[in-house]
């Protein structure tokens, strides 16, 4: 064990990718499956023992080939960081064992171990990114989850997911293609590639006479912003979600937006926030404008939707817009508001996306119209779905709830009333969306097609009642969210110039 | 202290016995005689556990249990004192009367779904113990959201579209008001004033202005939708369309007094009366609760619909209590408080009679109801002191509450207060007395093929009998309310 300790950071990257390389030389399913769960479930504990070292003992610095910063790779894992490694894996622990079954249903036979082998590189990728503490690493591990995504999203049996696939890849390198240049930009002014290293050679001197810094900020803004779907650069997401296998819709809502996310909050506060204060510079201003668009617009989009997975897309981009809102609010309440949203929103919205998985299991569709009265064909689906709905509300009980209270304790904090109307209102729009669905779930009556339909099997019911009863947990006990995420944004803001 | 039955145990097991219900009863599903033995057990021990607290509370006690702290500072907590009390008993009581009144109901007009109905019941009840006890606003909130979600399904319980629309209308108002407004106004009070818990003499005495306090009082009153102030007050009509036991005990007592029982805690224990008196904020909120009380009783006039004039009615004697908030005067706070209990026995016994009279004639407009007191003299012997509860005549309860917040409104001269209350002491005299006239002086209708009815099913009678028999007893022995109604401000 002491062998090991030291090595987690990387220990937490080569695992899955190693687990990838041997999953696609299985070739069968089962075989690739059992490397996917079995590297799924390790992940939590080198990610729970990180984060667990880290409260104990502050960051961790990792050296890649014994190189020290700034010439070697460094790995660094902080509070934000393991709390964020620990959200990614667990999501991917508990749908895994979902996947089985359902990617069975929705992947052809030969390109079942493609698949699991795609999703191990994507999960190296996403926990890179996280581990990482140098700008053009995460860049490599941007486009290793990118690239690996974009086959997921491809692989689904709608032919349609090609063309959302490849509108994907368009989008999300151009992304990967701006955040590039701001790290480009970077690099000539400072001459590193660590990140802390580039926030302590950044001075505040630059604020006010280097075009330069604004640019980089202003390229890596725009990337980021496309990875993670913030309005309006969002136009990928509804279709990439709605046209990929299920499975890969719940997995990537729940971690691949997150993981961008966490990217943006990296750069916003441990490199450009530490170097100068960006909150002189516009940028936050346009974030909570855009946020708020998001929280607004794609909500009422999200009205109108006549598939359940699409309706759960465009959700998505307004609960990103919560988050981000968080995020350009940028003080105590606010950012961790922003922050428990990820994991409140990553854990509902899988369930959703589960829900809408095992409803596709069983008669092969999630049309709106079709699914009248399945409430009473799929009781326990339907009432984890109903669960995770409310948590999309934000009702007081559930996960929801809680994000919502400190957002809106971080826009009273600064005095905006007119924010907190607006947080409140879209969540009013969200009522709506919900309350169409499960009024035709469970008031309407069940038609002839779904009359054989009934709750899935345990390894697909599991993992989404999990997760249902996650949103009431995390509603009612917040020291693993709120309290992790609140001593992460004090670390992170005690560092602000 | 034996650690078994303190009162801060038996405050807890009250809170929780009748979600205890709510999961055993699907369990007796296949058989619904032990399905609603399950029921009545369940409601007779919350009943007697409320009993049991009624004892300690009168003596001073206020026995309180901090379950879990979510957020730091923001606590799941219970808290028993007098105004809580008193909306539990009556909560408590009335849900006795009204599972015997249930069954009756639901066997005889063969309704479906009787499961969920129970559930959702049991749930429902438990949502209203939750927020009579509530320690702080997060605690009610919780609940208060709790009450509407569990209510949703029994009022769209006959599953037709007008049942599905006036579901929407329901979700939609009490859950878009409460987090549109209620829940920016609980988090302010957070960011003001630093706690949620409830405090005599308020906690946001003497930390914001008068703006502020406006604003805040505004948003609670018009965000607490369940009060019906006008123009909020669309959903209560629209969720007559579920059974008549749902109308009689969720929105007759439990659902809407849940809602003015919030806008009286939130007055005194947030705000703080002298507070709100100080800062002059008496005259908009008695002008709000004024129109509220005058319109809706011009409304009720033209109502043919029996459940659907009952609902306006109420919509007109919430605001009663809101209008003895209003007035900022202890006596009218006393006052509201009893009238919260009074109304509660009436318009349970005027929903059930409108319930016994659909199951036993299938009427359900005012202008069929010719004659029917000789078919059904009991049921409307009931209806008509429900009816003169209404109006505040003597020997009913609502003699009582009226009484009181009109001394209040004397005292403190707000003229508008005094009018109001006399203007729409007539209108309900209006609309309640010629239903009575009909019923027990004109003829019944001589169209050859009536139906020949007599009365209800027994469980039915029996309940309207009840709660009729209650409403006159609390005018006659209203000790206990009135206790509890003045202890409320002390402590």
């Amino acid at each position: 064990m002491n062998a090991v300790w030291p090595h987690l950071p990387i220990l937490q990257v080569v695992v899955p990718l190693i687990g990838a390389v041997l999953a696609g030389f299985l070739r069968r399913a089962g075989p690739a499956f059992a490397v996917a769960l079995a590297v799924s479930w390790l992940m939590p504990l080198i990610a729970g023992a990180m984060l667990w070292q880290v409260l104990a003992s502050g960051p961790i610095s990792y050296h890649i080939g014994s190189w020290p910063p700034p010439w070697g790779i460094e790995y660094r894992v902080d509070v934000l960081g393991g709390f964020m490694l620990l959200l990614v894996s667990t999501v991917g622990a508990v749908i895994m064992p979902f996947a089985r079954r359902s990617v069975a249903f929705e992947v052809e036979d030969g390109q079942q171990a493609w698949f699991y082998c795609m999703y191990l590189l994507c999960l190296t990728g996403l926990l890179g990114i996280v581990t990482t503490g140098d700008a053009f690493n995460a860049f490599v591990f941007l486009e290793v989850s990118s690239l690996s995504t974009y086959v997921l999203v491809a692989l689904g049996r709608d032919r349609r997911a090609l063309l959302a696939a490849f509108q994907y890849l368009i989008m999300g390198t151009i992304g990967a293609t701006f955040y590039i240049i701001g790290v480009g930009l970077l690099y000539l002014l400072t001459g590193s590639l660590n990140m802390a290293d580039i926030a302590a050679r950044l001075g505040p001197e630059w604020a006010g006479h280097s075009r330069a810094i604004v640019a980089a900020l202003a390229f890596i803004t725009v990337g980021v912003s496309l990875k993670l779907a913030l309005f309006p650069l969002h136009a990928w997401l509804p279709n990439a979600y709605a046209y990929a296998p299920s499975w890969v819709t719940a997995f990537l809502s729940a971690t691949a937006t997150k993981v961008a996310i966490y990217l943006l909050v990296r750069f916003f506060f441990s490199i450009f926030g530490v170097a100068i204060d960006f909150r002189e510079l516009p940028v936050t201003d346009i974030v909570i404008a855009l946020s708020i668009a998001a929280m607004f617009v794609a909500s009422v989009i999200a009205v109108f939707q006549t598939d359940l997975k699409r309706m759960l897309a465009y959700s998505s981009v307004a609960q990103i817009g919560y988050i981000t809102l968080g995020i350009g609010l940028a003080n105590q309440a606010g950012l961790t508001g922003g922050l428990v949203h990820i994991v409140n929103h990553a854990l509902m919205k899988a369930a959703l996306f589960l829900a809408a998985g095992a409803i596709f299991f069983r008669i092969g569709t999630v049309r709106l119209s079709d699914l009248a009265g399945i409430g009473r064909k799929m009781p326990l689906t339907m009432t984890a779905f109903t669960v995770a709905c409310f948590g999309l509300v934000g009702t007081p009980g559930t996960s929801g709830f809680i994000s919502k209270w400190f957002l809106v304790l971080g826009a009273l904090d600064k005095g905006w009333w007119v924010p907190v109307f607006l947080i409140v209102g879209s969540s009013l729009i969200a009522l709506v969306y919900v309350g169409r669905v499960l009024e035709v779930v469970w008031l309407r009556e069940p038609s002839a097609a779904i009359a054989n339909a009934s709750d899935p099997p345990l390894s697909m019911l599991l993992p989404l009642v999990v997760l249902a009863a996650a949103t009431i947990y995390f509603g009612l006990d917040t020291q693993w969210t709120a309290g992790i995420a609140g001593t992460a944004v004090k670390n992170l803001l005690g560092g602000l110039r | 202290m034996t650690a078994a039955l303190s009162n801060e145990n038996l405050a807890v097991m009250t809170v929780l016995t009748p979600f205890a219900g709510a999961l055993l009863i699907p369990l007796f599903r296949r058989s619904p005689n032990l399905r609603e033995t399950v029921t009545l057990v369940t409601a007779g021990t919350l009943c007697l556990l409320t009993i049991g607290l009624l004892g300690p509370v009168l003596d001073g006690a206020r026995p309180e249990m901090q379950i879990l702290r979510v957020v730091p500072g923001l606590d799941l907590a219970f808290k028993v004192e007098p105004l809580g009390m008193l909306f539990a008993l009556v909560a408590a009581s009335l849900w006795v009367v009204n599972s015997i009144y249930s069954i009756g109901y639901m066997r005889a007009n063969d309704e479906p779904r009787q499961t969920t109905f129970y559930v959702c019941f049991a749930v429902a009840l438990g949502s209203t113990i939750g927020i009579a006890f509530a320690k702080n606003l997060f605690t009610l909130f919780l609940f208060y959201e709790a009450l509407t979600l569990s209510t949703y399904p029994l009022v769209t319980h006959k599953r037709n579209e007008e049942a599905v629309r006036a579901g929407r209308l329901y979700l939609l108002l009490l859950l878009g008001t409460s987090l549109l407004l209620l829940l920016p106004a609980i988090i302010a009070t957070w960011a003001i004033a630093g706690t949620l818990d409830f405090t005599p003499g308020g906690i946001l005495a003497g930390k914001a202005g008068v703006p502020v306090i406006a604003v805040l009082l505004a948003l609670y009153v018009f965000g607490i939708g369940k009060a019906a102030v006008m123009p909020l007050h669309f959903w209560l009509p629209a969720a007559m369309v579920a059974p008549t036991p749902v109308s009689a005990l969720l929105h007759a007592v439990a659902v809407v007094k849940a809602g003015v029982f919030t806008v009286v805690k939130v007055a005194v224990f947030v705000f703080g009366v002298d507070n709100l008196s100080s800062l002059g904020q008496s005259a908009w909120l008695t002008a709000v609760a004024g129109t509220t009380v005058i319109a809706a009783s011009i409304v009720a006039l033209r109502q043919d619909n029996l459940k659907r004039r009952l609902a306006y009615s109420t919509i007109s004697q919430l605001s009663y209590v809101v209008l003895g908030v209003a007035i900022l005067a202890p006596i009218s706070l006393t006052g509201a408080a009893m009238h919260i209990a009074a109304h509660a026995f009436s318009k349970i016994t005027l929903f059930f009679a409108a319930g016994s009279i659909y199951t036993a004639a299938h009427l359900t407009e005012v202008s069929q109801l010719d004659g029917i007191g000789r078919r059904m003299p009991w049921t409307m012997a009931a209806f008509t002191i429900g009816a003169l509860g209404m109006i505040g005549i003597p020997p009913t309860a609502g003699f009582l509450g009226k009484w009181f917040i009109l001394t209040g409104a004397m005292q403190t001269a707000n003229w508008l207060a005094v009018s109001v209350i006399i203007v729409s002491t007539l209108l309900n005299a209006g609309y309640f007395l010629p239903i009575v006239f009909r019923a027990f002086f004109r003829e019944p209708p001589d169209d050859g093929h009536g139906p020949a009815h007599g009365e209800a099913p027994w469980p039915m009678v029996l309940a309207l009998t009840t709660t009729a028999a209650g409403s006159m007893l609390m005018f006659f022995l209203p000790g206990i309310p009135y206790a509890l109604a003045t202890l409320m401000m002390g402590r």
